[in-house]
């Protein structure tokens, strides 16, 4: 068969990743001025692994103990009437009070900006955050919604049929990023 | 989307009971309930999936926990609710089911919640109308919410479900809970026993793979779980036993009769309780009884199973009915 890889296109390794990881870390941490103040907040699934090594590499940089946190989104989708239920949810965790806080969202691929919009009206319902920022691994455009990154790891351009699939140790045994082909993402 | 699953989870378009029901369809309601747990010591304890949705409690027969328990779990998911009770309604009047059905359905309704004293009535109705229905007691038939949400809390107790020894005791031959529990049980692989007067358990029990004790002594000495069945008092003036006092002496649930019990056994109740009847308050109230996690954990499975079911569809539900046969 042509193609090869099965249409999978390694965009990123695990190195790449890593890097830039470390990288996003660095900019996060320029901003902070109290590393108290900071919690950083995975999006299930994927961003909820990428947050915790964000919060490693802050760690090793120096911070204090950084606050993390998980959120998943699913009973906030606004395509339930479209796609129906989704037997998977995930538990929310925060690590505690978050009115006040600066609060920083990761996720692995930032697209329509639908997911961001969940996210954030989930968190409104546990609190007044004091800042919300948004850190992604990938930004792929697309956007369907007035919604920005402020941290962002690469920009892809991905062609029609294709899309960003991002792996990660624990769901997936690896760390990188690749393109694939619409019909086998799922 | 990568992660779509089909709509409802392949649960259909109903919840009439347990009995149509595979091991795998239970296993996905009790998954879904576990994040459902938290929404509910949130300070705000609300999510809005079910926003803009229209539920009817439609409650033939008194009911406060069931009916509370399902309140909160449409509340909690953002949906609209409307409480019909029997009395003070058009039911008194003499409205047929399915006129008064048919009536809420021309006010643009989603999903039914009914409990109703005639076995069958919940898949009677379901049939006969396009909204979702939840079957919250049919008569003798099946109480599939007790039955998942007494599989949930013991899933939390004991972490398997598969193997583990549950003893149902009390008045089986007319308890819809005890008939919800033994399918429920048996399909997830759990081991089945009932206990109580012989005059209360159904003939031909054994068929469906459930052991029967005669003595309640036996039945606490094998089991990992009790489940005490609330004795309706009705019974003894229908013949079926000699006495209250009587039923206690030999069935009663007693601390002094747990000491013969394995060290982790949990005892259960649907509530409302006897106390003094068929469980004494030294065990209702003591460290084996896990009867107030049941009720938290009715509200998180009554949220699963109104989330799975308020995307399904007709013929999803079809898919499902015949994948089953």
């Amino acid at each position: 068969m042509p193609g090869t890889t099965g249409g999978r296109e390694k965009v990123m390794d695990r190195d790449a990743v890593e890097a830039t990881l470390r990288e996003l870390a660095g900019l996060i941490a320029d901003r902070t001025e109290d590393p108290a103040d900071l919690m950083v907040v995975g999006i299930r699934r994927r961003g909820v692994e990428l947050a915790d090594r964000i919060a490693d590499h802050l760690e090793r940089a120096g911070f204090a103990p950084v606050d993390t946190g998980s959120l998943d989104i699913t009973l906030y989708r606004d395509d339930f009437e479209q796609v129906g239920p989704r037997p998977v949810i995930g538990p929310t965790e925060l690590p505690g009070e978050i009115t006040g806080r600066r609060v920083v969202l990761v996720d692995d691929v930032l697209y329509t900006g639908r997911t961001v919009r969940a996210a954030l009206d989930e968190l409104a319902d546990f609190g007044r955050p004091r800042r919300i920022e948004l850190c992604v691994l990938v930004d792929r455009g697309g956007r369907e919604l007035p919604i920005q990154p402020d941290y962002v790891g690469r920009r892809l351009e991905v062609p029609p049929g294709r899309q960003v699939a991002v792996s990660v140790p624990d769901l997936d045994g690896d760390l990188c990023v690749c393109l694939v082909d619409t019909a086998e993402a799922g | 989307m990568t992660d779509a699953a089909p709509p409802g989870a392949g649960l259909g378009k109903d919840l009439v009971g347990l009995e149509g029901l595979t091991g795998d369809q239970i296993r996905t309601i009790l998954d879904t309930a576990e994040p459902f747990k938290e929404i509910s010591e949130r300070r705000i304890k609300k999510v809005p999936v079910l926003r803009g949705k229209t539920i009817v409690n439609l409650f033939f027969e008194p009911s406060t926990r069931t009916r509370i328990s399902f309140e909160f779990a449409e509340k909690r998911l953002s949906a609209d609710t409307v409480n019909i009770s029997a009395t003070g309604s058009s039911v008194q009047k003499g409205e047929t089911l399915v006129d008064t059905a048919r009536t809420l359905e021309a006010m643009r309704i989603d999903m039914v919640v009914m409990r109703h004293g005639s076995s069958g009535a919940a898949r009677f109705l379901a049939d006969r109308i396009p909204s979702n229905v939840i079957n919250g007691g049919d008569g003798q038939h099946e109480h599939p919410t007790q039955a998942l949400l007494d599989l949930l809390t013991l899933r939390d107790r004991f972490g398997e479900l598969d193997g583990l020894k549950v003893c149902i005791v009390g008045d089986i031959l007319h308890s819809r809970v005890a008939r919800s529990n033994i399918w429920g049980l048996l399909k997830v692989g759990a081991e089945v026993a009932v206990c109580g007067p012989r005059t209360l358990i159904p003939l031909g029990i054994e068929e469906l793979g459930v052991s029967v004790f005669g003595r309640v002594e036996e039945a606490i000495e094998w089991s990992d779980a009790l489940y005490v069945l609330r004795l309706q008092l009705e019974r003894m003036k229908a013949g079926f036993i000699p006495s209250v006092r009587e039923y206690n002496r030999v069935f009663g649930v007693s601390a002094e009769r747990l000491e013969r019990a394995k060290e982790a056994l949990v005892v259960l109740h649907p509530g409302p309780m006897n106390r003094g009847v068929e469980i004494d308050s030294d065990v209702a109230d003591g460290p084996r009884s896990v009867i107030l996690p049941q009720v938290t954990n009715g509200v998180a499975v009554r949220m699963a199973v109104l989330y799975l079911l308020a995307g399904g569809r007709p013929d999803a539900a079809e898919a499902a009915k015949q994948g089953e046969t």
